[in-house]
């Protein structure tokens, strides 16, 4: 019964990232839209916090959304997969359940 | 339009689990979740509140907001119980960062229609484990 | 919008004629509220606005009706708290009418 979670604010400004982290369970899988897609780059200062996830739950970040935030160049931390709007609806349908971390 | 009819015909009850991780006043985000509950109530769906992060501090005793001008909402919570909504899971390691303890919330109770409408306590101090493991059992999450 | 007109001062209401301002609310109000919507008030139509006044005044909400109904019968018992008894005293529904004579808002849950 996996979980979709999406997290759309910046780990720099807000603890949406990490509240939803400390709920995630083996199997969920999240995706960071909007300023959301800041908290994938590597090398940063929350970069530990996604990177301890060791495989436990799938992550994503919305391409179109770092594209705009020229950031389609940068890397991105270790076992993050772009997607577009297409993979967005997937994920909707294929999870079970959404939940916001506004 | 009226609803309070009970469930249309046909309909199935899901279970609806109501987040709230924000502080009241400082922005309209539990002000609207406590109308949306209040709304959602009366299509007599299966409700579950849950509180963390800085949504513990909307259940906090002793609110009184006549100085700012704006109203206050915290006592809407105690009339929840005759919506029947009744489980308001609070989460443990949210209060313990914030100073916070269950004597620092109101008292929200119910009475049990299956119980002889004995008193009890709508308010369940869990752990983020177990908070987590609830999310994981809803069909329908709503944030605020 | 619009207003009641209550010994020579207005008082505000909305589209619906919910009154804007709690505080503006007497019992000359309600009563004046009461005509407009073909109600004659007696007795036990008072205690119901009386209730429900109570009721805003612990939990700073208007109950639906369903709430509403339930509340009447655990304070005054159940040939008060039951949907007949309270159409019959307000016809266009209890919450709805009683709250718009108490001076309160609409119970959140109408449309």
């Amino acid at each position: 019964m996996p979980t979709l979670h999406m997290v759309n604010k910046s780990p720099f400004e807000d603890n949406a990232l990490q509240s939803c982290l400390g709920h995630v369970l083996k199997g969920d899988a999240v995706l960071l839209i909007e300023d959301g897609v800041y908290g994938a780059l590597a090398g940063s200062a929350v970069a530990g916090m996604l990177g301890q996830q060791n495989g436990a739950v799938s992550l994503y970040a919305l391409g179109p959304d770092l594209a705009a935030r020229g950031l389609s160049e940068k890397p991105l931390l270790g076992g993050v997969d772009v997607i577009d709007y297409g993979g967005f609806v997937d994920l909707v349908t294929t999870l079970d359940r959404s939940q916001s971390w506004l | 339009m009226v609803m309070d009819e009970g469930p249309l015909e046909g309909s199935v009850t899901k279970r609806f689990l109501y987040v709230n991780r924000r502080a009241p006043y400082g922005t309209i985000y539990a002000l609207e979740s406590l109308e949306v509950v209040l709304i959602g109530a009366a299509f007599e769906q299966e409700v579950t509140l849950a509180f963390l992060d800085d949504g513990v501090f909307q259940l906090t005793k002793g609110q009184d907001t006549g100085a700012i001008g704006v109203k206050n909402f915290s006592p809407a919570y105690r009339a929840l119980g005759d919506y029947d909504v009744t489980n308001f899971y609070v989460e443990a390691e949210s209060l313990g960062e914030r100073g916070l303890t269950l004597d620092d919330l109101q008292q929200i109770t119910y009475e049990d229609e299956d119980d002889d409408w004995k008193e009890k306590p709508s308010i369940r101090v869990v752990s983020r484990r177990e908070l987590a493991a609830i999310m994981a059992e809803q069909d329908v999450i709503l944030s605020f | 919008m619009g207003s009641y007109r209550l010994n020579g001062t207005e008082i505000e209401h909305d589209e619906e004629g919910y009154i804007t301002e709690i505080s503006l609310w007497s019992k000359e109000l309600a009563d004046l509220i009461a005509k407009e919507e073909n109600i004659e008030m007696t007795d036990e139509h008072w205690e119901v606005v009386n209730f429900l006044r109570e009721y805003y005044e612990e939990y700073q909400i208007a109950p639906a009706v369903r709430v509403l109904i339930k509340s009447i019968k655990k304070s005054m018992g159940k040939e008060k708290g039951n949907n007949k008894y309270m159409y019959q005293l307000f016809p266009y529904g209890p919450a709805k009418q009683a709250c718009k004579i108490a001076g309160l808002p609409k119970p959140t849950g109408c449309v």
